[in-house]
């Protein structure tokens, strides 16, 4: 089975240790995550995990099999690419007097549809969401003029199919 | 006999009321949680960050036994024979650090083998958590991949609520271990106390809901099929499926087999039980895997101990998997059934929609396969004419003595392979090993807590030199309670069964597996436990039958036969067919 991206989604409960627990799963099976991203979710008291791994779809089914088979996960999935809505951010922290010297970081701003968050004497920082392929264009045209600091967020996700977190715990209430 | 574990479970039968409005301490709560889950007996060590919970057992020591074993590890062992037999949750407890650490193997062994201990460890205060106290470990860290679930409480009015889910949880769906890290000022901390049991956590569904529409497709397999075959595991015990996986073999006419974790659900003789699956399981259950067409597999897991390689695996049959966990389907072997839901609610709903049927001549094959393994191999072990003792014939002996009623607990090695092979059962909840893990020294402390926990039993502890030496310390616990366990060392001076390893597939080169072994009747009589040896044949009957009929602890070392194979055997990776019987 050939390997792909699939991002997995994780509803939790908010616990000290549950991240412990599901990087636990990765570990064991010897799978790299290639981002992970925990926020809050739709839901209240509900956390989100945002996992993207390149495996094949047989590892990635098992996965969340035993991702949501954990005490206080309330629910995995996983979808294609093709399956979700899926940005990164990412921040350049650039040397201030490149912005005048380099007529050429201009246009990159402009054409990237980055936004410069903070200038300062000494540096300012731009702010890029966006695909993968296009914070990795930008950071190719930023690199030769020299970039200070770089980060890069994991993948935060929607799905175009419904998530049915809501049934699920509403269920759990009306059975009690 | 000094400990009574009868008396005190009558004493512990109103504790399950609810308290309210009075103030005790975190370590007195946390008795009043297990009273309330209906815990008599805990094994454990204590330590200084657990002290606080010691002194209340102290003062509680009338409704709750406390059981010093003398490692952590035995004390999760025996919390698991307990639990083993007695389908309740086992309790283990130890002090941080090195306490909590030792608690690990038997951790693991409980997560493998779904089995219900709730383990309680001491942590250091929590403002010194994270500052390498003394004693400080991250047992939670430590022990996640290990625990169903595992929790810290570091404030006293957490104990309540997270006790009694570590309960539920343990016990609920697929068993499992859960522990849970209380930090020394919780336990000394006063609160509030009351108590309610956990009916229910709303991110954990323990058990799926049986759908009809995989039930009746099921069943059109079932009543289909010219050559159904059941294997069944543990599930159909945990699930206590006993009883509807006899009435569906019976009314089909299938001939099932078990893994080792689910023998003794049906009895031995029963006409329709072939056998063990597995690598040195019986000729018939693991050929005729690869020749059934329809593979009904019941509350197991298709671990590679069971299915050899998985590329030659019934890869002619379609496959019904009955299970409780999801994440089992399809893990190893892919089915073309899911039955999700526990063993004994789908398998009594399916009942009514199977035909009769007797399968006849598809038996026979399981009778002729029999009869080869006999010649082959079963005569020799039973009844062998060389001079050396073999295990086989003392598994057989203790059949005889036992009347096929005892509880049967088996180390890890050759020894636990000959016992399950030949040992005999009429009742469930018979045979308690170490499967999944393999954990060597699992016994000795799995018969005190088995023993504990049916008290009306015979229990006899089947252990190989190696293993045994392992956990031996624990015959201080059988000596200072008087626990009348049966030890049956089968002692041939090697780690028999990776001497047999390096033999078949390492040209015999006994790396490290050649013993040098004390003399273990001193040891034993070191614990003032009655001990004999058996180096003879004509020995062997009358000395078991003595053990047997003794009201006492009982030590046997028999020396049997040093370089023995246990056969058949799947070497590792190859396909059921390849069994071979020499």
């Amino acid at each position: 089975m050939k390997k792909q991206r699939f991002t997995i989604s994780v509803y939790s409960e908010n616990n000290v240790g549950l991240l412990n627990r599901i990087s636990g799963i990765f570990l064991k099976r010897h799978i790299n995550v290639e981002s992970l991203n925990v926020s809050k979710s739709e839901i209240e008291n509900v956390s989100k995990f945002t996992i993207v791994v390149n495996t094949t779809e047989d590892w990635t089914r098992k996965i969340v099999a035993q991702i949501e088979k954990q005490i206080e996960v309330i629910k995995a999935f996983y979808h294609t690419d093709d399956e979700t809505i899926f940005q990164e951010s990412a921040l350049f922290k650039i040397a201030s007097h490149l912005l005048f010297d380099e007529r050429q970081i201009q246009n990159i701003i402009k054409e990237s549809n980055s936004q410069i968050v903070t200038v300062s004497r000494d540096f300012f920082v731009l702010a890029k969401t966006g695909r993968r392929h296009e914070i990795d264009e930008m950071h190719d045209q930023l690199e030769p003029f020299g970039i200070m600091q770089f980060v890069r967020s994991g993948r935060i996700a929607v799905t175009k199919s419904e998530m049915p977190i809501t049934t699920i715990l509403e269920d759990f209430y009306q059975d009690k | 006999m000094r400990y009574s574990c009868m008396e005190t479970v009558k004493l512990k039968k109103d504790q399950s009321k609810k308290k309210t409005g009075i103030k005790i301490t975190g370590a007195e709560a946390i008795i009043h949680c297990l009273l309330a889950e209906g815990v008599d007996l805990i094994y454990g060590y204590p330590g200084g960050a657990i002290m606080p919970v010691y002194d209340e057992l102290y003062k509680f020591q009338d409704k709750l036994t406390h059981i010093l074993t003398r490692h952590e590890q035995g004390a999760t062992h025996a919390a698991q024979g307990y639990a083993r037999v007695t389908g309740k949750v086992g309790v283990a407890m130890a002090t941080s650090g090195p306490g909590a650490t030792n608690l690990v193997t038997g951790l693991a062994d409980a997560q493998i083998d779904s089995t219900p201990i709730v383990c309680i460890t001491g942590q250091v205060p929590r403002h010194l958590l994270g500052s390498d106290a003394f004693q400080e470990t991250d047992i939670i860290g430590i022990s996640t991949p290990v625990t169903k679930w595992n929790h810290q409480i570091t404030k006293a009015a957490e104990i309540p609520e997270v006790m009694a889910k570590a309960f539920y949880i343990a016990k609920s769906g697929r068993p499992g271990p859960v522990l849970i890290d209380i930090t020394k000022n919780a336990q000394f901390e006063e609160f509030e106390f009351s108590y309610e049991k956990c009916t229910g956590v709303r991110s954990y569904k323990p058990v799926p809901e049986p759908s009809v529409k995989a039930i009746e497709a099921a069943a059109e397999l079932i009543n289909s099929a010219k050559k159904p075959y059941v294997v069944w595991g543990q599930g159909v015990i945990l699930g206590k499926a006993e009883e509807a996986l006899k009435t569906l073999i019976e009314k089909a006419g299938i001939p099932a087999a078990w893994t080792i974790m689910g023998e003794s659900a049906i009895p031995t003789d029963h006409p329709l039980n072939v056998g063990m699956v597995g690598m040195h399981g019986n000729y018939g259950p693991n050929v005729l895997t690869n020749e059934c067409d329809l593979l009904i597999a019941i509350g197991m897991r298709f671990d590679d101990r069971v299915t050899g390689s998985l590329d030659t695996y019934a890869k002619q049959a379609k496959v019904i998997h009955f299970e409780i966990d999801p994440a089992e389907i399809n893990k190893n072997v892919p089915v073309d059934i899911a039955v999700l839901g526990d063993a004994k609610t789908t398998l009594e709903l399916i009942i009514p929609l199977i035909n009769k049927n007797s399968h006849e001549d598809w038996r026979k094959e399981f009778d002729k396969k029999y009869e080869e393994e006999f010649a082959q191999v079963i005569e020799k072990d039973l009844h062998p004419t060389k001079p050396g003792l073999t295990m086989g014939e003392v598994i057989e002996e203790i059949n005889l003595a036992s009347g096929h009623e005892a509880v049967m607990v088996t180390d890890v090695g050759q020894h636990q392979m000959v016992a399950c092979r030949y040992a005999k059962f009429k009742h469930s909840k018979s045979n308690i090993t170490s499967g999944g893990l393999g954990t060597m020294g699992f016994a000795l402390p799995a018969a005190i807590g088995a023993k504990m926990g049916a008290m009306d039993r015979e229990v006899v502890a089947i252990i190989g030199d190696g293993g045994y030496q392992m956990t031996i310390q624990e015959l201080g616990v059988i000596f200072q309670h008087n626990v009348p366990v049966k030890i049956v060392v089968l002692n041939n001076d090697h780690l028999g069964m990776v001497r047999q390893w390096q033999e078949l597939f390492f040209e015999s080169r006994y790396a490290s597996t050649v013993m040098t072994n004390p003399d273990f009747v001193k040891i034993a009589e070191g614990y003032h436990i009655e001990a004999k040896r058996v180096t003879e044949r004509k020995d062997l009957k009358a000395t078991v039958q003595e053990m047997m009929a003794s009201k006492n602890p009982y030590f046997l070392e028999v020396r049997v036969e040093k370089e023995d194979n246990v056969f058949p055997m799947i070497p590792s990776g190859a396909s059921v067919s390849d069994i071979r019987l020499k």
